[in-house]
């Protein structure tokens, strides 16, 4: 007898087969399944090893970074200046130079990657440009850091002349993650159900006030897990600053925003590359990367959590 | 009724100003990428740099031929991706299938956040721990090499790739599945045989994109792949990625010079390769759901 199995076309071949194999006699089929389960065992058991290997990996490079950090890691060395060559004192002023750099790039890529999305869904929802600026800008998401860094030096650092600055960093960094804050803006709009849109239309709601009070606050936490998600990834790119804000030193901290700026992320390169005195240097550059390390698992940590409280509330 | 219906069109074209303005932003990039990229071909023909072997920018007889970058680039992904897929996917399909409520309630953001470590992270651990230990363990000349550069970046790309894939699988009906055991099927039949094949084009999408940021990544390549210009023929040569040459050489090109345009022809031609591959996964995935009936 041959019963008809509802699966799409595509899966219908191996339900077959299968079935097909089981119909054979009773003995085959004992076998069969022993072995069948046997093949389930050492499969999932090769699968535990993929997420167990990836978590040691990853473990280990935290692990490391938190042994070799811990040892310079004291109050002192998150505020006081280098000293001796670099190879004695505190990373304070990059410390700084990542907070201004990030502060930065966050004005100016929140206020234009939120209205962005907003104008995309709400006032133009459904046009066919809205599905070709999406596609762009998913692909400016994936685009090298260092595309963009050479964007800034061309525009930012030369065109507009604001030299090697935190100014031009900003504005580097703010264009690095305005796809992301975009997209992950878009995403948290379009999940907002058209029905509460209806009914507070239906109350005679204007569309601004709609979007004021209805669609922001229901997209709100969505919104937000995407915009700290990409400051810690400002915080924590490199390539984009190589040109257009980062020193290996300055005397003093900076004076405007047209002045350099030391910067956590390029301060463990230009340690571990530039210098005169590698071994010592390379204890101060363990510590930065303790502090980054810590500094951007807690940002994203707090995404994550949010993320993570909105899942189990609607997940 | 007047003042709030001019209130809303003052603020619908302040939306679509900052939106285009935004965009403009965007669109601008590219458009600067090829206006200082493209003078370097009235000087160096297209095929010389995509086929030259000597990348000599300095030299006072100056070659701009990519090829050995390019080598490079592709050793490192095609190293990096032996390394990220199996352990991305597999994770992926652990987190998706077989963990219960609780391992995968650690396990997910316990994933996407290792996923924050910036690359200099990784670049520092490679240089430090990783280069330093393979060197003794295998005896190779130096540990920076595209080997070591190879499974840093491997390693770097697994939790993006695990994230994506693990999307794609939770996008699969749990009708299939149930479809499969009711059938007598095991777990791991249904795995293998259907949930796997269902999301095939999904978890491609996430292997492109796995591709595409390991091809981008800078920093840590910069740092650990050891930088010689030269087309590898074994994966423990040192080599140099587009990228790295990008990060390495713009602090001397001056503006304007031959040097100066290569280089940002060699961001064209990255841009160009990642758009591809973007590209390549928009569509995977927008046939995926539709495969799966699913509207966006």
């Amino acid at each position: 007898m041959r019963r008809k199995i509802c699966v799409p076309g595509a899966f219908r071949k191996p339900f077959e087969r299968t079935y097909a194999r089981r119909a054979g006699n009773v003995s085959v089929s004992a076998w069969y399944c022993r072995n069948k389960q046997a093949a389930q065992k050492a499969g999932f058991f090769l699968l535990f090893c993929c997420i167990l290997a990836t978590l040691l990996f990853l473990g280990s490079i935290v692990y490391f970074v938190f042994a070799g950090g811990s040892k310079v890691l004291t109050w002192g060395f998150l505020t006081q200046w280098p000293r001796n060559a670099m190879t004695e004192g505190g990373i304070f002023p990059a410390l700084l130079g990542t907070f201004y750099l990030t502060l930065g790039a966050v004005t100016v890529a929140l206020p234009l990657g939120l209205a962005c999305a907003v104008y995309l869904c709400e006032y133009t929802p459904g046009s066919l440009a809205l599905n070709a600026i999406r596609i762009g800008i998913n692909n400016l998401a994936g685009v090298p850091s260092v595309v963009f860094g050479l964007f800034g030096l061309a525009v930012f650092v030369k065109f507009f002349g604001f030299g090697v600055s935190v100014l031009s960093g900003s504005l580097t960094l703010g264009i690095l993650i305005l796809p992301g804050i975009i997209s992950a803006s878009q995403e948290a709009l379009m999940a907002v159900p058209n029905s509460l849109r209806e009914a507070s239309f239906a109350l005679g709601a204007t569309r601004w006030q709609t979007i004021k009070k209805i669609v922001i606050p229901q997209a709100l936490p969505g919104i937000l897990t995407g915009v700290i998600l990409s400051i810690g990834r400002a915080a924590g790119e490199t390539a984009p600053i190589l040109f257009t804000a980062a020193a290996f030193y300055t005397r003093r901290y900076p004076q405007s925003p047209f002045s350099e700026v030391m910067a956590l992320p390029y301060h463990i390169y230009a340690l571990m590359t530039e210098g005169t005195h590698p071994r010592q240097q390379t204890v101060i550059a363990y510590g930065s990367a303790l502090v980054l390390l810590i500094l951007v698992l807690l940002i994203s940590g707090t995404a994550v959590f949010i993320r993570q409280r909105q899942r189990s509330i609607y997940g | 009724m007047k003042s709030s219906i001019s209130k809303e069109s003052v603020y619908a074209s302040v939306f679509g100003i900052l939106a285009f303005a935004c965009l403009f932003f965007l669109a601008g990039i590219t458009l600067v990428l090829f206006k200082e990229g493209l003078p370097l071909f009235s000087k160096v023909s297209l095929w010389d740099f995509l086929s030259g072997t000597a990348w000599y920018p300095t030299h006072e007889d100056p070659e701009f031929g990519i090829l050995s970058l390019l080598a490079g680039s592709l050793w490192v992904t095609a190293g990096a991706m032996l390394v990220c897929l199996p352990l991305g996917i597999g994770s992926a399909l652990y987190i998706n299938e077989i963990a219960g409520n609780t391992q995968k309630a650690v396990l997910k953001p316990l994933v996407e956040l290792l996923a924050g470590i910036p690359s200099i992270v990784f670049g520092f651990f490679g240089m430090v721990v990783v280069a330093p230990f393979l060197q003794r363990l295998l005896h190779i000349p130096t540990g920076l090499c595209a080997f070591t550069a190879s499974l840093i970046l491997g390693i770097m790309a697994v939790p993006t790739v695990c994230s994506l894939s693990e999307d794609a699988l939770s996008y699969v009906p749990a009708s299939y599945r149930e479809a499969s055991l009711a059938l007598g099927a095991t777990r791991w039949e249904t795995l293998i045989k259907v949930v796997l094949p269902a999301a095939g084009s999904g978890i491609s999408t996430a292997a492109i994109l796995g591709v595409s940021r390991v091809m981008g990544e800078t920093m840590t390549v910069l740092m650990v792949s050891g930088g010689a210009a030269i087309i590898p023929y074994s994966f423990f040569q040192p080599v140099r990625p587009l990228t790295s040459t990008i990060a390495a050489e713009m602090g001397e090109a001056a503006v304007g010079t031959t040097h100066y345009q290569a280089l940002f022809a060699i961001a064209v031609v990255l841009f160009t390769l990642t758009f591809i591959f973007n590209i390549a996964a928009e569509i995977l995935s927008r046939r995926y759901r539709l495969k799966l009936g699913l509207q966006r």
